[in-house]
């Protein structure tokens, strides 16, 4: 099918925010008369701009988690991405709070609109990982909540009256701090990511680039890459869903090169050459945040925004998502999950 | 606002629907349309013309075909076309016989059960375990052919349409429209609409004008409906140029000349909206044979 249930809209409300930019026709809607053509065009590549006004028209969503230790620069990251407020930092959050005893898990919804195409933002925040004495199965109730969305999925989608879009809360990418230690990951981080890579695309990022000289820096990207191999941890974009050899050529080069992106956030700017740069200043210089050769988050910016944040919800919606749903339908002995329920529930789920 | 520089400010999905759009072009694209109407109104000739089937070059798959009966046939054909790099399956299904029973009492069931059927088999599909590559051949559109030759609806159009409505979205299309003069083919026009609002027939509602599209244009093509068509397997030489056409003594009809028939405006109507037919097809009639089925087994 062409369209396929792929997205998953937000409310209709959304569409009624921001007028539509007035585009130039692409699809010739008059016939042209009598033309040296005729016998050669029908019209059927019409359909990709029908598919792009729809994914214009009823804009998209987009869930992304961040899981690190605080303090290191996850929402000032998450920010710095979206050139907009958008993390807990900004929404009320004290910086002087107490570490949360056990890990919580918080989600912020935002709507932000760029060229004519509306996104509705969610950050998924997870304060207290990693920051316990005692930080067994801290990833725990990550992966409860990551479950918890395909659940809520699930159950929209075996319903006999369902919705035309269903909201998808589901959790697209996850991006996970690695301490910049200079050394090499710590237990915990191969545990989360072990675990949580089955369920969720994880991206790793290493935080806070900034405390590290350009040779420390590949050293360490080196070190983690091949512990991630070791380990046997497929990080996104992951070999096996590669769909095609111009994918596999992309991929392999992010994944053997730029993988784990070492970034830098910044919500400030500054005057650089007479530009307005983000950036940290100190005595020795000014950090340029989107400068290339400072650091690398304008990679991780382009790869999750720019280039592949379509394919991190497919590959959520077909894959992980799918994984999820068999593994229900199994334990439910090849049923759809509300099979069982049907006698207490009497609005005739599935 | 609209900045695609790196300024401060630009943060860059705005490149989603160019992803999608990659995506898309690399997956193709697959569409059914159904063809219903008595023997010898010009169906196929018509999907040829449409889809320039016989002047492509193409690529056959051997099709899935269900004879049922011996009276209506149900024949499904698949074609892969391909223009300025978009891929297309599309997926003809033909219904010989219709009509053509001296008591065609039964002649549509044939048909519902095909439509079913394909409800039925997606239903399946999207309930099961694996559904990696699930296979779409619903029907997304059914063109109903409407003789030219009557003084509008017939008995068996009437229960057809009925039968069908909520199954599938109907295009009602007057064939051979050479057949009837200007005036003669306004008559029948209107008189089809009539009958068509008289039995509460729900044929496919063309969705409102974007902001962008041309709103006199969609005007209209929704004005002509029952597209009045002709089409044509052959090439005639008219000023100098090789069209589609039908030769007689007193001039040549052209297929694609829009002051002789709707065919330009069908064809564009058609392509112009399969993404709407599929999602109608998707979120109304699949939905509702879901929810019935399922309300019916009790699951």
């Amino acid at each position: 099918p062409c369209a396929g249930p792929v997205e998953s809209k937000n409310e209709a409300a959304m569409s009624e925010l921001v007028p539509e930019p007035r585009q130039k026709p692409v699809v010739p809607m008059k016939p042209m008369g009598i033309n040296a053509n005729l016998l050669g065009y029908i019209g059927i590549d019409t359909i990709i701009e029908q598919m792009r006004k729809k994914t214009m028209k009823t804009g998209f969503d987009f869930n992304i988690m961040v899981v690190g230790q605080s303090g290191l620069g996850k929402s000032t990251l998450v920010n710095t991405l979206f050139k907009s407020q958008v993390s807990r930092k900004s929404s009320g959050w004290n910086r002087e709070e107490k570490i949360p005893k056990t890990v919580e898990i918080k989600a912020i919804g935002h709507v932000i609109e760029e060229g004519g195409v509306k996104m509705k933002l969610t950050v998924i925040d997870t304060p207290g990982f990693g920051d316990q004495i005692n930080n067994e199965n801290c990833w725990e109730p990550i992966e409860k909540y990551i479950n918890e969305q395909y659940e809520k999925f699930l159950k929209e989608e075996v319903n006999i009256a369902r919705k035309k879009r269903i909201p998808d809360t589901r959790v697209h990418c996850c991006l996970y701090f690695i301490s910049p230690t200079g050394h090499s990951l710590r237990p915990l981080d191969l545990e989360f990511m072990k675990h949580l890579s089955k369920v969720v695309n994880i991206i790793p990022v290493i935080a806070k680039a900034d405390t590290m000289t350009l040779e420390e820096k590949t050293e360490f990207k080196q070190r983690v890459r091949k512990e991630l191999e070791v380990n046997g941890i497929e990080f996104y974009p992951q070999k096996e869903f590669d769909e095609d050899l111009e994918d596999k050529t992309e991929n392999d080069k992010i994944r053997q090169e730029s993988m784990p992106f070492a970034v830098v956030g910044s919500d400030k700017e500054y005057q650089v050459n007479g530009k307005r740069v983000l950036g940290r200043k100190t005595p020795w210089g000014i950090i340029e945040v989107e400068n290339l050769t400072h650091c690398e988050f304008a990679l991780l910016r382009d790869f999750v925004i720019r280039t592949h944040l379509q394919d991190l919800k497919e590959v959520t919606h077909n894959i992980h998502y799918e994984t999820y749903r068999a593994k229900r339908l199994n334990d439910n002995g090849g049923l759809p999950p509300m099979a069982v329920e049907t006698e207490e529930n009497n609005e005739s789920n599935l | 606002s609209c900045q695609f520089s790196d300024s401060a400010g630009y943060v860059g999905f705005a490149n989603l629907p160019n992803q999608v759009h990659r995506k898309s072009v690399k997956k193709g694209f697959e569409f059914t349309l159904m063809v219903v109407g008595e023997s010898g109104l010009g169906k196929s000739t018509l999907i040829n013309s449409l889809f320039l089937t016989d002047l492509y070059p193409e690529r056959y798959i051997p099709g899935a075909a269900e004879k049922i009966e011996r009276t209506v046939q149900i024949e499904a054909s698949t074609v892969e076309i391909e223009e300025r790099g978009v891929k297309l399956r599309l997926t003809v299904v033909d219904t010989p016989g219709y009509g053509d029973a001296i008591n065609s009492q039964d002649c549509f069931k044939t048909i519902i059960q095909y439509i079913d059927n394909q409800f039925e088999r997606y239903l399946h599909d999207e309930s099961g375990l694996n559904r990696r590559h699930i296979i779409d051949n619903r029907v997304h559109c059914c063109f109903y052919f409407i003789s030219p030759f009557g003084h509008g609806l017939k008995p068996l159009d009437v229960e057809f349409m009925k039968a069908l409505h909520g199954k599938v979205n109907i295009v009602p299309v007057i064939a051979k429209a050479d057949t009837l003069t200007l005036k003669e083919r306004e008559r029948l026009k209107r008189r089809v609409l009539d009958e068509i609002s008289e039995h509460g027939i729900r044929i496919y509602q063309l969705p409102d004008a974007d902001s962008d599209e041309d709103e006199e244009f969609k005007e209209q093509t929704r004005a002509s409906i029952p597209f009045a068509v002709i089409g044509s397997n052959q090439l005639i030489e008219v000023k100098g140029k090789k069209i589609r056409g039908r030769l007689y003594p007193w001039g040549v009809v052209e297929v694609e000349n829009p002051e002789h028939n709707d065919f330009l405006k069908l064809r564009t109507m058609l392509v112009t909206h399969m993404q709407d037919l599929q999602e109608v097809t998707q979120d109304l009639h699949y939905e509702n044979f879901r929810s019935e089925r399922l309300k019916r087994t009790g699951k």
